[in-house]
């Protein structure tokens, strides 16, 4: 099967922010990141100000990607978790139904212990939220949705768009 | 593959530049950073070695702004053409919704697209994609070169599917913004 598209609505995308907020503040975390393993960014909670996004996402994805392949050769699936640590930010990354990149960003006012264990909540909730997501996005509905939001209208808008961008 | 977020009304899109080593693919993404208003891109990412040969990709996002209310994004990827880093070029492919396939026109290259549209072929392969299904575009680049192949001989080479081709100088800008305005529209249409 491709890959499909992911479309996140307004209820999940409240859900999943809710169970993000919790964990950030239970674990006095800087921020969460959630991520498409293509490397798309889904949502952020807690301090981004100064992190770069879209780069972030995008590095994330690869360096996901890049590690399940380590793993592979090493005759393993995935490697469910990483963690990179540095001399005061540090990342733990983890993995939501093979398909969503989960990566919390914390310094040394995050206890890593207290941190693991309040994310396999998350994780659970995550788990229950996405496979929701991924089941809406196999009914037939979904398409209809698309097709009534992107209308021949949005495309038209959006190409002129890019004739504007590009002249 | 497309993430729509309903609820922050934002669209991304992922489109990969593939092709040969040295063909001209991350001198697309530079000249179209540069060409690019600053509020309407991020930084450019390139993952490269010390020769400035692409290790793993190179990434930029690019806004095309509001469009009735959603946020509209493009994200551009190149991948590595040399022969022995496919298993960056596989991972890079993972969840594209378009693809500029950048060929080099050069007589000397010409074995070498082959091979690069035949690995095209199968890395697609293996995340269940066809490149009949995905908008792809062909880009003969390097057009300005003295020994160079005809459209025509590159065309019935790689193109046995008649994908719709720009022709290209991606050096001196000539035919970048064709190509990505061309495969940005394909992805558009393919909604």
């Amino acid at each position: 099967m491709a890959y499909e598209n992911l479309s996140i609505f307004e209820q999940d995308f409240w859900e999943i922010n809710n169970s993000l907020n919790k964990l950030l503040s239970a674990t006095n975390a800087n921020a969460i990141l959630l991520i498409d393993k293509a490397g798309q960014m889904i949502t952020s909670v807690g301090n981004t100000d100064k992190i770069d996004l879209l780069s972030f996402a995008s590095l994330a994805a690869a360096d996901y990607a890049a590690t399940s392949q380590l793993a592979v050769l090493l005759g393993e699936e995935e490697f469910k978790e990483i963690f990179h640590q540095g001399k005061k930010e540090n990342i733990y990354i983890t993995i939501i139904l093979s398909r969503i990149i989960l990566v919390v960003i914390f310094n040394k006012s995050t206890n890593l212990g207290l941190m693991r264990v309040r994310l396999k909540n998350t994780v659970v909730e995550m788990n229950k939220i996405f496979g929701n997501i991924f089941n809406k996005l196999n009914s037939p509905k979904i398409n209809e949705q698309t097709k009534a939001t992107f209308t021949d209208d949005f495309k038209k808008a959006a190409e002129s768009e890019l004739d504007d961008l590009f002249g | 593959m497309s993430v729509i977020n309903y609820a922050s009304r934002e669209i991304t899109f992922k489109i990969v530049y593939y092709g040969t080593g040295l063909g001209g693919k991350t001198t697309n993404l530079k000249v179209i950073y540069n060409k690019i208003n600053p509020e309407q891109k991020g930084k450019m990412i390139s993952l490269a070695t010390e020769m400035d040969r692409t290790l793993f990709f190179d990434f930029l996002p690019m806004d095309i702004g509001s469009v009735k209310g959603f946020k509209t994004r493009f994200q551009l990827y190149t991948v590595p053409g040399q022969i022995y880093y496919n298993a960056s070029r596989k991972l890079i492919l993972k969840g594209v919704d378009g693809i500029v396939f950048v060929a080099d026109s050069q007589i000397e290259r010409f074995e070498d697209n082959i091979e690069s549209v035949d690995n095209l072929m199968e890395n697609l392969e293996e995340h269940n994609l066809n490149i009949e299904e995905i908008p792809t575009v062909m880009q003969y680049n390097k057009r300005d070169l003295p020994n160079i192949s005809p459209i025509t001989e590159l065309e019935d080479a790689i193109n046995p599917w008649g994908i719709p081709y720009t022709e290209a100088v991606a050096i001196q800008a000539i035919g970048v913004f064709e190509t990505l305005k061309s495969v940005s529209k394909m992805v558009l249409q393919s909604l």
